[in-house]
């Protein structure tokens, strides 16, 4: 794939615009203020990935080098993020859920014995996006690279420029909040 | 994430650990603890079920395709970054 796009092969740009193009969107879209901005800094990218991939050496995943591109050129298009809102949520679970020990006041509803429907991946797509749409960037942008893109908490990292600490706080609070509005809908279907 | 000064850690300080637990960054006494507690917490077994279900689910996000003229327009400006 590396050597199709070193030679300039139109069908591997295209293949890899159909394999990225979404992906890198939402990810844009939580540094900056608008899709169109977000458009034009996957275009960037894609410039910057054709421009550059001669000077790619493999020190690290091509995915990873990519998305590094876009969250380069997406924080120069307009950055959105601001230090951690006070509205984020601090508790990985709301403390009314839990008596005076600190023990759960009611059980825990178990997930997995429900009918297969009720977990079917497709059904659930379009909650998880809007849910993510919902998190705060910082939180979604970790929680895209971890969970949605399979990236290592190292190559989250490198693309975010962020401490491992940091990611990894950020990552718990995502989750946290993307299973709780799971369990929101959960019941409802 | 919480210090845990107590022997046994509580449902409500579970849950904050879950995603260190997750990454392996526990030390082995929090996570051997973290462990006692899943195994008499029936609650909180389920609820790290949820999140490993959250995390799957997260990963099965179907990737929308590209519209035949977000690809073609793409494919233009590609020829003419080529030919510049």
């Amino acid at each position: 794939m590396l050597a199709l796009l070193r030679d300039g092969d139109e069908e591997a740009f295209v293949s890899l615009v159909s394999r990225y193009q979404q992906p890198m969107l939402r990810l844009a879209r939580s540094f900056v203020p608008s899709q169109a901005v977000a458009e034009e800094a996957v275009q960037d990218t894609w410039l910057g990935m054709v421009r550059g991939i001669e000077r790619f050496e493999g020190r690290s995943s091509f995915k990873t080098w990519l998305f590094r591109i876009l969250v380069n050129r997406a924080r120069s298009a307009g950055t959105r993020e601001h230090p951690a809102a006070p509205t984020e949520p601090l508790h990985a679970v709301d403390p009314a859920r839990f008596n005076d020990q600190g023990q759960w006041a009611d059980p825990v509803d178990r997930w997995i014995e429900e009918s297969e429907q009720r977990l079917d991946a497709a059904a659930w797509s379009p909650v998880l996006k809007a849910a993510l749409e919902d998190l705060p960037p910082r939180q979604r942008q970790v929680v895209l690279l971890r969970d949605v893109e399979g990236l290592s908490n190292e190559e989250a990292c490198a693309v975010l420029g962020i401490s491992v600490g940091n990611q990894r706080v950020l990552l718990h609070r995502g989750r946290s909040q993307l299973r709780e509005i799971l369990e929101s809908k959960m019941g409802k279907r | 994430m919480l210090s845990l000064r107590h022997k046994d850690i509580v449902c409500q300080q579970a849950v904050e650990l879950v995603t260190d637990y997750l990454e392996g960054a526990l030390s082995r006494r929090d996570r051997r603890r973290f462990e006692a507690h899943l195994r008499a917490c029936p609650n909180c077994t389920a609820y790290v079920e949820q999140i490993r279900i959250t995390i799957l689910l997260a990963g099965a996000i179907d990737a929308e395709d590209l519209t035949p003229k977000a690809r073609e327009e793409l494919r233009d400006l590609y020829r003419g970054w080529r030919r510049e």
